[in-house]
């Protein structure tokens, strides 16, 4: 079943393309994920598959590395046609993909990662050889790596370089990269296209899946636009524009809403020098962090994923106590502890709805008071008031516009941006002083987006203080008024966001503060 | 041939999944059955017989479900919140030391409460003694993240020649000829029997029917309860919720531990009236099975003890009726845990054909 | 203390430490791959109960010694099957599947036993004799130690060794090493992890059924009730303090073997102290082992982590 992909440059007549998808289509029960999708890919061609969290890139990638089967439709690579379901078909065909969260193992060498599952499980391995392999795809393509190295040692930019040298390992002609840019500064994006240039000259096919408009026109030959699990567009990215593609992959016109000026007051959250040391002579999380936000203001943290802001985050949410320093509300002092920082009116809006933001195998209303359980309304004398949480959570559905939710429901039920409501709206209803915001809009579709920024711009305007702690460029300059930056544990002092430039903005990510100036 | 996530499972699918689970267990075993020479269904009927067939097996099927309700109590609560205590059987040794130690101390105590409190006293004692042997290894667990498997299992064996040694020296009955034994506890510490004649049934059972409820109300209806689901579903996000996530650890090794030590408390005030080493034909141990059966719903765990326990006291009749060790019967309770395991990932799942 | 001193000092000690180290290097070894591919056996106690009781009626019913240790290991690579169905494709609870597959073990153990064994005096066999090494046994002191054993002695720490090198040495190994760290990522790359986890359970429990084989085909010659004693949970304990690494399983289980032959030889010379309290030594050992180095090392990442394609 599975034909050997035979090489085209001796062959006359027409070229065949790197990559044919012919009328898939795959359905999850009711939902249809990929809708008769057809596209080709050449060799030595980027193509961009542009679309929304749900518009079904994902479901077609799996297809095409055998992980799901398609229902109806052909896969073709290099003319001969690729069996379904099957990883190793797919990797011996040449498939190569780097994922958005790394598929790599810590504890292993950046060599053992590069070569799993490419010899015989029971011969004796050519360790050298290997070696002197991944060394010699490194210096080709201009991919700095030690081989020797731990995974869990190395930074993400290295751990990115070892994927793409993974599957080049194993020759793939074409590579498929889920995301690449998300956490990456624009410095190191900008050698990341270097090296698919690189790559593409070589004759590698690439598939560069993103939802960055910017970053799509800049890098692409071809891009198709999805949504709906159905294929809208197909567009060169010479003939198209940002504004062409953000309605092609919305399919209406959205509205994003305006930062106003107002005068701030106030501090209503103050960190003062913030330390949070790590166990043995390893280097401090945060190291001094000090940062005011006041009210009528937000204030943005920018940074790459790493830099601490995650742990700047749990402190400023009350889930972690630091080494030192002092946190103060409204001017007093505060221990770190989630429910009295709940009582002090601080709304907390957490990075993973999943793992924190909610407890997804239990009710909408058993979340909706989850933060406020102990309070005298929902509780009395050791016993809950279920009937008052069940109120409350129809008066978030209702107030928030949760869709497909009932008091009852078990929140794992909702889709990604009705858990976001359900989050904002337990917490916004409280009327907070200070919201604490942790990609509040990560994997959320635009709609959901800018919905999310028109409450937290209405909280603003209301009077509360808002800390936005986002690794969305796009989104820290659309909405806060002042930006910081987190490098290596410091935090860098804010800059009013209209005298900020993308170009400073990422350098100071990269940790060069350039000019100095503010 | 795939497996995949149902939407949500059906309630009348998830109260089949025991009824299934039991069934195929029981077909399992009778190849067992057969390779040991008895005829099966025969086999079964002398086993259901002898489970319920007079007023006096139901007795003894009742009152030996009454350990089997608490134990398995005890491991739900604790399973609830993704505490893997494996250690009930010798937190029910713990209470059963602790009431003996109360019996002993009887005249003493009575000078301070009244005569008729002296039962709650021991119950108390055994509830204590349970929950301070787990406790143990969950704060080893939440303060340095040992492993509460391994140190619950090992907690067992611990407890166990702990026990012997008191039977062998301090607590041996001078009365006993040579037997390692505790002298017989007060009449004043012992459960009151329910049915006349020579029915053992007493009045514990009724205490764990009550626990029982008791227990379910706590769970769906008060906020330790809904503390202790939230941190059992997801401990992150009841952290950051701002529960008191160690706390709730801690309190529900408490009730854990403590349920199973009321077990313990049980049997020497209800049934046997001294303590010994084969007090326990391994309560602890088949409380998991209970527990799993009942897919940790207290209500569940009533329903399931009475079930293991008819297998167990059944099996005793069947292989005094045809020639089947009655080992059988532990062989059919563990396999009934596996076939548990499986039903219940089939009401979450589906096996789909392509 | 001297007579600690003194005892620690004879040939007969360090023997005998060799003798009680065997079987729990063969079932932290098996333990090992298991959890080196990421699957917690809980079955432990109960697949060395099998192997004892299915080594010893190999034996007992006429074949030779060798024959009752390969018996035992197909049975143990059984139920190493079946735990590793139960918890690899099906994906089921890794640690109440493993809680049934003990309990399992042992009640179809002692109900076999009871069955085919109606007397109720216990019947023995005639274990495995020592194997002298000619001119090495001569060597003073270390002779007698290290080279007149039972054969199975030797077989635990050449296995030990061989796992050692397969694991760190050979792309099966990497697999395998790939597969408990990471089960997407060795999936993504072609390797697979149902096929990888499957073969390490049923190869790890093999291995532990040998451990209960070589208690009644060698230490002892008679099977009864209880006969594995904790050894099995003991082991899962050894498995996290040696940090998941063969040659360290290898100083381990020497170590918790020398101190429970101190410990057998202490009690027949102290009056004092009751024996239970000497009993519980292991017991407590092994609790004192895992608080020593519950902060400093973590097991295999995926250990734990059901693997199912297309979920996270």
């Amino acid at each position: 079943m599975n034909v050997q992909v035979a090489p085209v440059e001796g062959s006359v007549g027409i070229r065949r393309p790197a990559l044919r998808i012919s009328s898939v289509c795959k359905r999850f029960g009711s939902l249809i994920a990929n809708d008769d999708v057809s596209f080709t890919l050449e060799a030595g061609q980027v193509l961009a598959l542009l679309g929304e969290n749900g518009a079904g890139k994902t479901t077609l990638m799996n297809i095409l590395f055998g992980h799901y089967v398609a229902d109806s439709g052909a896969i073709e690579i290099g003319g001969a046609s690729l069996s379904p379901g099957s990883p190793q078909a797919a990797l011996r065909a040449g498939i190569g993909m780097v994922h958005q969260h790394f598929a790599l193992a810590d504890n292993l060498s950046v060599a053992e990662n590069i070569i799993i599952g490419t010899e015989s499980l029971l011969l004796p391995w050519h360790r050298a050889k290997a070696k002197e392999k991944i060394l010699d795809i490194a210096r080709r393509y201009g991919l700095a790596l030690d081989p020797d190295a731990l995974v869990r040692d190395i930074s993400v930019g290295e751990r990115q370089r070892v994927e793409i040298v993974k599957a080049l390992y194993r020759d793939a002609r074409i590579l498929v990269l889920d995301e690449p840019t998300a956490v990456l500064t624009p410095q190191e994006a900008e050698a990341l296209f270097a090296t698919l240039r690189i790559l593409v000259s070589n004759g590698v096919a690439v598939i560069f899946i993103s939802h960055k408009l910017r970053e799509v026109l800049s890098v692409a030959d071809k891009i198709i636009v999805m949504r709906q699990g159905k294929v809208v567009a197909e567009r060169r990215a010479s003939e198209t524009s940002r504004e062409e593609l953000a309605e092609l992959m919305v399919g209406r016109k959205v509205a994003f809403p305006d930062r106003k000026p107002v005068s701030v007051g106030p501090a209503v959250l103050r960190l003062d020098g913030i330390v949070l040391r790590q166990g043995g002579n390893r280097p401090h999380v945060l190291d001094g962090v000090n940062l005011e936000v006041r009210q009528h203001e937000i204030l943005g943290i920018a940074g790459i994923a790493g830099n601490g802001q995650a742990a700047l985050a749990d402190i400023a949410c009350g889930v972690l106590a630091p080494s030192e320093g002092l946190i103060h509300l409204s001017g007093d002092p505060v221990r770190s502890d989630p429910s009295e920082f709940v009582k002090r009116g601080v709304a907390r809006i957490p990075e993973d709805r999943h793992a924190t933001g909610l407890i997804p195998d239990m009710s909408v209303w058993e979340n909706v008071v989850a933060e406020r359980y102990r309070s005298e309304a929902f509780a009395v004398a050791g016993l809950q008031r279920v009937g008052a949480a069940r109120k409350y959570a129809e008066l978030v559905i209702a107030q928030f516009d949760v869709r497909g939710a009932a008091p009852n429901t078990s929140a794992k039920q909702l889709s990604g941006g009705n858990m976001q409501k359900l989050i904002l709206g337990r917490t916004l209803l409280q009327d907070p002083g200070v919201i604490v915001a942790t990609q509040p809009t990560r994997g959320l579709d635009i709609g959901a987006v800018a919905y999310v920024h028109r409450k937290l711009l209405e909280a603003r305007d209301r009077g509360a203080g808002i800390l936005l702690i986002s690794e969305d460029i796009d989104e820290l300059f659309s909405l806060s008024d002042r930006i910081a930056v987190m490098f290596r544990g410091s935090l860098s002092s804010p800059v009013r966001t209209e005298t900020l430039s993308l170009q400073e903005l990422g350098l100071r990510m990269a940790g060069q503060n350039s000019t100095g100036g503010r | 041939m795939r497996v995949e996530r149902r939407d949500f499972s059906p309630l009348a699918v998830r109260l089949a999944a025991p009824g299934v689970a039991v069934l195929a267990s029981l077909l399992i075993c009778s190849s067992l059955i057969k390779a040991a020479g008895a005829p099966v269904l025969w086999a079964y009927w002398t086993m259901l017989v002898g489970a319920v067939g007079s007023l006096n097996s139901v007795s003894e099927t009742l009152t030996r479900a009454t350990p089997l309700i608490f134990t398995g109590l005890s491991v739900a609560v604790a399973f609830r919140a993704r505490i893997w205590n494996i250690g009930a059987e010798g937190q029910l040794y713990a209470g059963a030391l602790a009431t003996v130690l109360v019996a002993e101390e009887g005249g003493r105590i009575a000078a301070v409460v009244p005569h008729w409190a002296l039962p709650i006293v021991a119950a108390g004692a055994a509830f204590a003694l349970g929950a301070a042997l787990l406790l143990g290894p969950v704060v080893l667990k939440v303060k340095l993240g040992v492993d509460e498997v391994v140190t619950t299992l090992l907690s067992n064996f611990v407890m166990l020649l702990f026990v012997s040694y008191l039977l062998d020296g301090p607590f041996k009955d001078p009365m006993s000829m040579g037997w390692p034994q505790t002298p017989p506890v007060d009449a004043t510490v012992s459960l009151r029997h329910l049915l006349g004649g020579t029915a053992r049934l007493h009045a514990g059972f009724l205490f764990a029917l009550l626990g029982a409820a008791l227990l379910w109300l706590f769970n769906v209806r008060s906020v330790w309860g809904y503390e202790m689901r939230a941190v059992g579903l997801s401990l992150n996000g009841a952290r950051f919720a701002g529960m008191p996530v160690t706390s709730v650890l801690l309190r529900v090794a408490v009730l854990s531990g403590g349920i199973a030590g009321i077990a313990g408390f049980n049997e020497i005030a209800g049934v046997k009236g001294y303590l010994t080493l084969d007090m326990s034909p391994g309560f602890g141990y088949s409380g998991i099975v209970v527990a799993m059966l009942a897919q940790l719903h207290p209500v569940g765990v009533v329903i399931s003890a009475v079930f293991v326990a008819a297998i167990f006291v059944g099996a005793d009749a069947m292989s005094r009726a045809v020639a089947v060790p009655n080992y059988i019967a532990d062989v059919i309770v563990s396999v009934s845990l596996l076939t548990m395991l499986v039903a219940m990932m089939l009401t979450r799942y589906m096996i789909r054909h392509e | 203390m001297s007579s600690t001193l003194d005892v620690v000092l004879t040939a007969s000690f360090w023997a005998a430490t060799l003798r009680i180290c065997a079987p729990l290097l063969f079932g932290t070894l098996g333990e090992l791959i298991c959890e080196r591919a990421g699957v917690l056996n809980l079955g432990i106690e109960g697949i060395m109960t099998a192997g004892a009781l299915s080594g010893w009626l190999t034996v007992y019913y006429g074949a030779d010694l060798w024959t009752g240790v390969c018996v035992a290991a197909l049975v143990g690579a059984i139920f190493g099957l079946l735990h590793g169905f139960l918890t690899v494709p099906l994906g089921l609870s890794q640690h109440v599947t493993g809680i049934g597959i003990s309990l399992l073990g042992a009640s179809l153990s002692y109900f076999s036993f009871r069955l085919l064994i109606a007397s109720t005096a216990t019947p023995t066999i005639k274990p495995f004799s020592a194997v002298r090494v000619p001119l090495l046994a001569d060597i003073p002191l270390v002779g007698p130690v290290l080279f007149e054993q039972s054969p199975l002695v030797y077989l635990a720490f050449s296995l030990a060794i061989a796992v050692s090198y397969i694991l760190y040495r050979t792309p099966l190994g990497l697999a395998v090493r790939m597969v408990g760290e990471n089960a997407m990522a060795a999936d993504a790359q072609g390797v697979s992890v149902v096929g990888i986890r499957m073969a390490a359970v049923v190869v790890g429990s093999a291995i532990m059924a040998i451990g209960g084989a070589f208690l009644t085909l060698s230490a002892f010659n008679a099977f009864f009730v209880n006969l594995v004693n904790g050894r099995g949970w003991i082991c899962i304990a050894l498995v996290v303090f040696s940090s998941w690494k063969p040659a360290r399983a290898i100083v381990a289980s020497l170590f918790f073997a020398s101190l429970e032959a101190l410990q057998i030889r202490l009690q027949q010379g102290s009056g004092g102290l009751p024996y239970q309290f000497f009993l519980m030594l292991p017991y407590l050992l092994s609790i004192v082992a895992l608080i020593a180095v519950a902060r400093r090392v973590s097991g295999p990442q995926s250990l734990m982590v059901p693997f199912r394609r297309g979920e996270r």
